[in-house]
């Protein structure tokens, strides 16, 4: 079956009609070139990026198929405009095993909807003690290359080290969630003169640092190739920025709620806005933006963390960290970066899907859109202006921060291999 | 709206020499006598009525202050207020002989209050009741022993009692 | 005034209003009949997710001077353990037809989350959440201050006042910092730099690592209790230590002002934060406190419970 796109501006540039056929783009012509296909979309004033490409993704399957499962979270992902995710190895059983990387991974094939690629964990049981079985995650049908104990930090020095020089073997890229465990004990959110206020046992941006700081080092000594997960402070950002100054292999991803909410957001205690690392203050949210758009900051990553309704009503100390991101990322990313700032439709491309696929490897994902390119495509209505409605939302948890905020641009349609995953308004 | 003076300077005067003989003339004198005056436009009226009862005796009578806020039935339909102090001259009520004064006497409700108020306190031989102005519609089975004059009104008059220790001026006014 | 999980809460004057109306409620001790009728037929909830005995029975003392009806609900649970599931918890009350629920809480916030929350219309009255705040004891300690020091104000304006010892951990010393800034009191927080907050410079207050010099302008001194569980949390190297520098002892004593005052809102280490010859002293407060909290506490009652079916 073929698809025509319509006057759609590819890159947000010019308006060109895009066949889309067998999976591929087959022609890309000016505006009415194009006459015949089985589906036409009319893409006027619609932006045409690569179809977005997540690296951080929680679809809690297997384990806790209440908050999240591959096939709901793989439908979150479409409606984002997502093509691939990468779903994180923090589940029960962890994806520590060629066995469970393989499970995720067929069952991510079977929603047809996304690619769904497993992320391996570093260390057994995320335990931090004992590297799991990598090269088996790397070899299997899963084909894993980012490996990552998210949800916990490598914090032995020689584990860190060791992974690090283990996945060069098949260019693995080891992921660390960076957070000093003895600075951040018992922690709640960011530490700062309103952590002090609202009695809520802070979270030194150092945490985080120190870790940064320690793994570049090792990077370098090791010369592998180290991703840091949700980047959250300015010191972060300072350290990024003089690893890359010396061609250190270090990349890192932002989260789209750290590009957007400051630690202000928690007073109130709503645990809607507890996450790990915490809401930063003001000052860290302008320096990632900033660090995004000079590309010291690699890539939007959603660490979309579905939770159910139970953990998060609750006093704020018992409840779970984590937010939804999938769906709003991009709307975030539009809001904040496009029309807040000046990023274009191209440096989207860029940290939302071809960085992203490069990183981890897929080449198959993240691609140029030229003929003869898969057809993996998002569409955005780039000046649409909403309101986020959580209700609306397909995972199954609720737990999204940017409910009843305003924002402009979010996708419209989603193709995958060809095919129309999302279109807004269809089924 | 309309404002009309029911009761102006010399009237009140009048009133209050009045009540002061009649609670003499009622109690057949002034012994173990307790004028408490409930707040907060019964308290200059019960100074007043004491010390024109200690003018006529040529003897100190003792006056008080009773306060009911924390006695009030209407405590959920009503903001909190700060209580005053309630000052019991030697902290005796036990075998006096009580006259509470207020302003107005209306639903009665004030005066039920006052009555537990005052139980709190100790047992008073006699409790009698002393207005200025009984404008009717009474909501509890309580009459006064002393009016200084009686207003009848409509529910949906107001009237407002000002008294030179609070208002600088003594008048009363009915609004409709 | 719909709840109290905080002194933000509060205006000035309501505050004021609560120590005024304290005043009354103190006299009803000396009466005949040592109760008021003003909550009958209230249902006030005592709810504690922490062990406190002397809040409780200063909560209970209260609601029951004002004739109301009271339930102690004990859910334990620590930050380990979740226990008693607080939404579960607020809705039971809601059903048996609670009116105010005085809450005792592990967790920073809980308090501000039930008042929030739907789960419940009640009455919230926080009686310490976490390290954030413990309102009624702040309006108890400024209320204790201003019998003593001030009876002729309404605020506590010209006083200076002094907090000492683990700051960091203190939902009292919070909670009195707000409260003795909104009253016009001055404050000093003193402690080791490690039982500071990280931001203090940006609270409205003093601060310093000394208390030596700071006793001679002090009208009174706050001693705040030095929990157990810090002892051994690096936060100072022995208790030896701290006691020698941060401890209210005699000497230290006869260097404040002869009318000073010591508050402790116990329950006390003696011979850790302070001496016992400075807690039996005639400058010591701290018996007065408990029986002024009952006054506070059913005051803020009235207060939270009146005009709420208007």
């Amino acid at each position: 079956m073929s698809l025509l796109l319509s006057k759609v501006n590819v890159y947000g540039e010019a308006a060109k009609d895009i066949l889309v056929n067998g999976g591929e783009i087959v022609e890309i012509k000016s505006p009415g070139a194009i006459s015949k296909a089985d589906k036409v979309l009319d893409c006027t004033n619609k932006v045409l990026l690569p179809g977005l490409v997540d690296l951080h993704t929680h679809l809690r399957q297997p384990g806790r198929e209440d908050a999240e499962t591959i096939l709901s979270g793989a439908r979150a992902a479409t409606r984002g405009g997502y093509t691939a995710v990468h779903a994180m190895a923090n589940t029960d059983p962890v994806a520590d095993s060629a066995g469970v990387v393989e499970q995720v991974f067929g069952l991510g094939e079977d929603t047809q909807l996304v690619s769904v690629y497993p992320v391996g964990a570093v260390t057994v049981e995320l335990a931090g003690k004992q590297l799991a079985e990598l090269k088996a995650m790397a070899d299997s049908k899963a084909q894993v290359r980012i490996f990552s104990d998210d949800g916990k930090c490598v914090e032995d020095s020689v584990i860190m080290r060791r992974a690090l020089e283990y996945v060069k073997a098949f260019d693995g890229v080891i992921a660390q969630h960076a957070q000093e465990g003895r600075l951040t004990l018992n922690a709640q959110m960011n530490e700062s003169a309103l952590s002090s206020t609202l009695g809520l046992t802070g979270w030194p941006n150092v945490a985080e640092e120190a870790i940064v700081a320690r793994d570049i080092l090792l990077c370098e000594l090791v010369n592998s190739r180290l991703h840091i997960c949700h980047a959250s402070t300015r010191g972060t950002v300072e350290l990024l920025k003089r690893a890359k100054e010396k061609k250190i292999n270090v990349t890192a991803e932002v989260t789209p709620h750290h590009l957007l909410l400051d630690e202000e957001y928690v007073k109130g205690y709503d645990p809607v806005f507890k996450v790990n690392p915490p809401l930063r203050h003001l000052d860290d949210v302008i320096s990632l933006r900033n660090a995004l758009a000079e590309g010291i900051i690699d890539v939007v990553a959603t660490d979309h963390a579905p939770h159910p309704k139970e953990d998060k009503e609750t006093e704020w100390a018992a409840a779970a960290f984590g937010m939804l991101g999938l769906e709003n990322a991009l709307s975030v990313v539009s809001t904040v970066m496009v029309h807040g700032q000046n990023f274009s439709w191209r440096d989207v491309a860029r940290v939302m899907s071809e960085k992203p696929a490069e990183i981890g490897r897929k080449p198959e994902h993240g691609q140029k859109i030229s003929e003869g390119a898969r057809a993996n495509l998002c569409l955005v209505d780039p000046e649409v202006e909403f309101i986020v409605n959580a209700g609306t939302s397909v995972s199954l948890s609720r737990n999204n921060p940017y409910q009843g905020m305003k924002f402009k641009g979010k996708p419209v349609a989603t193709i995958f291999k060809g095919n129309l995953t999302y279109q807004e308004g269809g089924n | 709206m309309k404002t009309h003076l029911a009761l102006e300077s010399p009237d009140i005067s009048r009133a209050i020499v009045r009540i002061a003989h009649e609670i003499l003339e009622n109690n057949k004198g002034s012994e173990n006598l307790l004028i408490l005056g409930i707040p907060s436009g019964g308290v200059p009226l019960a100074n007043r009525i004491a010390k024109k009862i200690s003018e006529i005796e040529n003897r100190d009578v003792k006056c008080g202050v009773l306060d009911i806020t924390l006695y009030r039935d209407d405590v959920r339909l009503r903001p909190a207020r700060t209580p005053q102090e309630t000052q019991i001259p030697n902290n005796k009520v036990d075998a006096m002989i009580v006259v509470l004064v207020d302003d107005v006497l209306f639903s009665g409700r004030t005066i039920r209050a006052a009555l537990d108020a005052l139980t709190a306190l100790g047992r008073p031989k006699k409790v009698q009741l002393a207005v200025l102005i009984d404008r009717g519609h009474r909501e509890l089975p309580i009459r006064p022993d002393y009016v200084g004059k009686n207003l009848p009104t409509s529910q949906e008059q107001s009237i407002n009692v000002k008294l030179s220790e609070i208002d600088g001026i003594d008048e009363v006014e009915v609004t409709s | 005034m719909k709840h109290l999980y905080s002194i933000n809460n509060l205006s000035k004057s309501e505050a004021i209003s609560i120590l005024d109306t304290a005043k009354s409620m103190a006299e009803v001790g000396g009466k005949a009949v040592k109760k008021l009728p003003t909550l009958l037929g209230r249902t006030v909830v005592n709810l504690f997710f922490e062990d406190s005995t002397r809040t409780r029975i200063s909560f209970e003392a209260a609601a029951k001077r004002l004739s109301a009806d009271v339930i102690t609900f004990s859910a334990k649970g620590s930050s380990v353990s979740k226990g008693e599931n607080l939404k579960d918890t607020a809705q039971t009350l809601e059903a048996i037809g609670a009116d105010a629920v005085v809450i005792r809480h592990w967790a920073s916030g809980a308090a501000e989350t039930l008042a929030q929350s739907n789960w419940i219309n009640a009455k919230v009255i926080n009686a310490g959440d976490g390290t954030h705040e413990h309102p009624t004891q702040a309006l108890l300690d400024a209320f204790t201050l201003r019998e003593s020091l001030a009876p002729n104000q309404k605020d506590l304006s010209g006083l200076k006042i002094g907090i000492v010892g683990d700051i960091l951990h203190s939902r009292v010393a919070r909670s009195n910092v707000l409260l003795l800034n909104l009253l016009n009191a001055q404050c000093v927080l003193i402690a080791p730099p490690t039982l500071l907050p990280i931001g203090i410079e940006n609270w409205n207050c003093q601060y310093s690592y000394d208390l030596d010099s700071q006793l001679a302008e002090l009208d009174a001194v706050m001693m705040l209790r030095v929990q157990q569980e810090r002892m051994n949390a690096a936060f100072f190297p022995s208790t030896r230590e701290y006691s020698r520098d941060f401890g209210l002892n005699s000497t230290r004593l006869s260097q404040m002002k002869p009318q000073s005052l010591v508050l402790h809102p116990g329950p006390m280490n003696r011979g850790m934060e302070i001496t016992a010859e400075v807690a039996d002293s005639n400058q010591s407060v701290i018996r007065s406190q408990v029986t002024n909290g009952v006054s506070v506490r059913m005051s803020v009652l009235y207060h939270l419970l009146s005009g709420d079916a208007a």
